[in-house]
């Protein structure tokens, strides 16, 4: 397959075309608007839909139409925009509507900056919309990263019909690196999706709702998205381990985050202090499971955020107490060097280190 | 930028309501001239320490601190609504809200209309400067037709995109407004009719008379690429076409 | 090994290309590397500058504190950039704009005229790629050969034969310039 240089922005748009999305609805906001603009010029070469909405919240709502009937849909925005969207991914929730959305977040809360950040995890992750839903969210930390799981994500929202994220930041959005483009899906071949609204021809009508007045039918329509759910946390859960074998600190980093500490691990160990890093790729479901296991050998489990703490939460879940869980993060948009984690990574080793010399009998 | 206009005469000496902080607009940017022309009218009103300035999300962000008033900055388009809570709580405020095309006619449209049916007792200034500024020149509900943006690479087609909204004429529909006007900025005798303009709509407020809506026609020259020059030869020739000058309500 | 440069000027001398032709040069041998520009509403105050990163590694960062090589295509730039370099790195300075010197002592500096070479070829535009000649001479690690390929790969067909010829040959003087500097290190 062919390299080419892209922006992480026009990267997911294409890779977007290239899993079969043919609409796309979206409102500009900096740091995603490249996305936008790109959509505006290729989708019409592809035969889609593209609008520039008048919100994020018709944007959404455009999505939840187009997915309706049946079409591979997505739309993209940076967190304020984000937020604005939450009302309409928990109605496709509830309409157990497919949709991909990317948030290339930004530096919160409120207006904040448009530097990159990681505070919108809790958002993503935990039903930044209301109700009781799940959403697949999937954090790319390369630019290539971005256009396969872009693509991936279609697949999952489709497969699960649920709506997936793509969680990446201004950073990956901006930036420009290698990419391998997935071939074109062919639209025809994609699974049928006899649900949609296609008009009531010679079959019953469909309806697409996510309102159920009687709790009994509301509470069935929730158990059967549950057993979805469970599988997906039983067979989508993804991650990636750099050097996890022998290590005594492990990082637990995604995203943006998550390529620094890459870095601070081959730094670490041309130092002499064994670091591995754990990378969740989906972080809803999270990698509970692997986290844990290997807190069962390695002592210090150290999280590393671009935020106040929010992934630290599901990650002290997933250690239960069997190692330390510090957390080292930056806020704001700042972007720490691998210098800066490094100086952690090595702090918690050297504290281990005395603190095993001193329990040691004499 | 010292601008030709500022150079002719001495009414643009600086007024004491503008405060210190540097203008982040570009070379030639219309905000600055109608920020200029904002704090004239409020020293002339003597309404500086009871004005508040409610800044929406655009070029125009810093409003909130441009002014030596209070000032607040509200989530994108949403700006009417803001100034609503403000005005409501705190009646003898001057609540002024100052947003561009993208905050008042896209996202904030609802708030809007609805601030101006309610008959709120605020001033809106609203810069139609028929792009989207802030986020590098996309095309806004005001967009010309055949226009260029990033956004409409081909330029606005009305096929698909419609045609600009002309939001004066919209509210004027409306039986609450007292004062409902559009303005240009292209040459000196129409800064000083703004000025007017915003004098009156400052006015009706202090007298507690009701909604008021100045449109004022205003340049982008980066998100238009074109330099200032060209870009007031462009709103005379051209824009002022799409959207014509006027007061369409005046009940004072 | 890995090498950090920051391309800055103001909007339209084409820093941001330059350093996208560094990175397709560094993409095509098979390197790993970043191109990240500054962006928003800073773009549109007038200046505009990137970072590439060329690693035999995969990148942590994009985002470069202390540049190693830093081309400084006008005055604003210098002053902004001049204390980020790293110690013992390299400054290209477009002395055509740029009349002031550098004032550290713990960095080199390559003093190069970028817009007159390149009004000299007959390709004003060019002035960019003269730039990247001499970065490319500074970061050492990827030849220039590669960086002529990745021009044209990237401007080729949009100037025409001539023009690719009179970038050529900028780059080519840059990178003869740099080689005749003596950075005194
Ligand atoms: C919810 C939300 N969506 C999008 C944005 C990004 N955004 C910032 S300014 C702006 C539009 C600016 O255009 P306009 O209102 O015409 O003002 P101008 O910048 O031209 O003065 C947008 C879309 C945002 N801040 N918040």
């Amino acid at each position: 397959m062919e390299r080419q240089l892209m922006t992480g922005n026009e990267a997911m748009a294409e890779a977007a075309l290239r899993a079969g999305c043919r609409a796309y609805f979206g409102y500009p906001i900096t740091p995603q608007n490249e996305l936008l603009e790109y959509m505006a010029r290729r989708m019409p070469q592809v035969g889609g839909a593209f609008v520039q909405a008048e919100s994020e919240v018709a944007a959404i709502n455009m999505c939840y139409g187009a997915a309706a009937a049946g079409v591979r849909v997505m739309t993209s925005s940076s967190s304020p925009g984000v937020s604005l969207k939450m009302e309409g991914i928990s109605y496709m929730a509830g309409a157990d509507l497919p949709v991909v959305v990317v948030n290339v977040a930004r530096g919160g809360p409120g207006l904040g900056n448009i530097a990159p950040a990681q505070g919108d995890y809790f958002q993503a992750t935990k039903g930044g919309g209301h109700g009781d839903y799940r959403m697949i969210v999937l954090a790319p930390s390369t630019v290539n990263e971005a256009a396969a799981l872009t693509q991936l994500a279609f697949d999952l929202a489709d497969k699960y019909r649920v709506p997936a994220m793509v969680l990446a930041d201004g950073m990956l959005g901006q930036m420009m690196e290698p990419v391998e483009l997935p071939p074109f899906v062919d639209v025809g071949s994609l699974p049928p999706k006899p649900w949609a609204l296609s008009g009531a021809q010679g079959r019953e009508p469909n309806y697409v709702a996510s309102f159920a007045l009687d709790p009994y039918d509301l509470r069935e329509l929730n158990r059967r998205r549950l057993a979805r759910y469970q599988q997906i946390e039983a067979h989508e859960v993804r991650w990636e381990e750099v050097q996890t074998e022998d290590a005594e600190v492990l990082l637990v980093a995604y995203g943006t985050m998550g390529r620094i500490a890459k870095t601070v691990v081959r730094l670490a160990r041309a130092e002499g202090t064994r670091a591995g890093l754990l990378r969740p790729i989906t972080l809803w479901p999270f990698p509970y499971g692997p986290i844990r296991r290997l807190a069962q050998r390695i002592p210090v489990v150290l999280t590393v955020e671009l935020s106040m703490g929010q992934m630290v939460e599901d990650v002290r879940l997933a250690v239960e107490g069997r190692a330390q869980t510090p957390f080292y993060g930056e806020m704001g948009g700042v972007v720490p060097t691998p210098r800066d984690i490094l100086q952690e990574v090595k702090a918690h080793a050297l504290q281990r280190g005395k603190h095993e010399a001193g329990v040691r009998p004499a | 930028m010292r601008s030709s206009v500022e150079n002719m005469k001495p009414v643009f000496v600086r007024p004491k309501s503008l405060s210190d902080k540097k203008f982040t607009y570009c070379p030639g940017c219309h905000h600055g001239l109608i920020t200029r022309i904002l704090a004239q009218v409020i020293d002339e009103l003597g309404i500086q320490e009871r004005t508040v300035m409610v800044a929406p999300v655009g070029c125009a962000v810093f409003a909130y601190e441009w002014f030596r008033c209070d000032g607040v900055q509200a989530a994108h388009g949403r700006a009417a609504a803001v100034a609503t809570g403000i005005k409501r709580v705190r009646p003898d405020l001057v609540v002024i809200s100052y947003q561009g095309d993208g905050d008042l006619a896209a996202i904030g449209l609802a708030e809007t209309i609805h601030a101006a049916n309610r008959g709120e007792k605020i001033s809106v200034i609203f810069v139609n400067n028929q792009i989207y500024g802030m986020t590098g020149g996309q095309m806004a509900p005001t967009t010309l037709v055949g226009q260029h943006a990033t956004s409409c690479p081909e330029g606005r087609n009305p096929q698909e995109a419609g045609y600009p909204i002309r939001m004066a004429e919209l509210l004027a529909t409306l039986e609450a407004p007292v004062y409902v006007a559009r303005l240009a900025l292209f040459d000196p005798k129409h800064v000083l009719e703004t000025t007017k303009a915003v004098r009156k709509a400052l006015t009706y407020q202090v007298q507690g008379k009701g909604y008021s809506f100045v449109e004022i026609l205003a340049n982008c020259p980066t998100g238009w690429r074109m330099s200032p020059v060209q870009a007031n030869k462009h709103i005379a020739a051209v824009v002022t076409k799409a959207f014509p000058l006027g007061e369409f309500v005046d009940k004072g | 090994m890995e090498r950090s440069v920051v391309f800055a000027g103001f909007g339209g001398q084409g820093v941001l290309l330059a350093g996208k032709v560094l990175a397709r040069a560094a993409m095509d041998l098979g390197l790993h590397v970043t191109w990240l520009p500054s962006y928003g509403p800073e773009m549109r105050g007038g200046t505009a500058n990137c970072t590439v990163v060329v690693s035999t590694d995969p990148v942590g960062s994009p985002i470069v504190d202390a540049p190693d090589v830093l081309l400084a295509m006008n005055g604003p730039s210098l002053d902004k950039f001049e204390g980020r370099v790293t110690p013992g790195g390299v400054i290209v300075v477009n002395s055509s704009l740029v009349p002031r010197a550098v004032t550290r002592k713990d960095v080199g500096e390559v003093r190069l005229a970028a817009n007159d070479l390149a009004r000299e070829l007959g390709e004003p535009r060019a002035a960019n790629m003269a730039a990247l000649g001499a970065i490319v001479w500074a970061i050492g690690t990827v030849p220039l050969e590669a960086v002529k390929a990745a021009m044209r790969g990237e401007l080729g067909a949009k100037i025409g034969e001539k023009a690719a010829q009179a970038n050529e040959a900028a780059l080519e003087q840059g990178f003869a310039l740099g080689q005749k500097t003596n950075l005194g290190t």
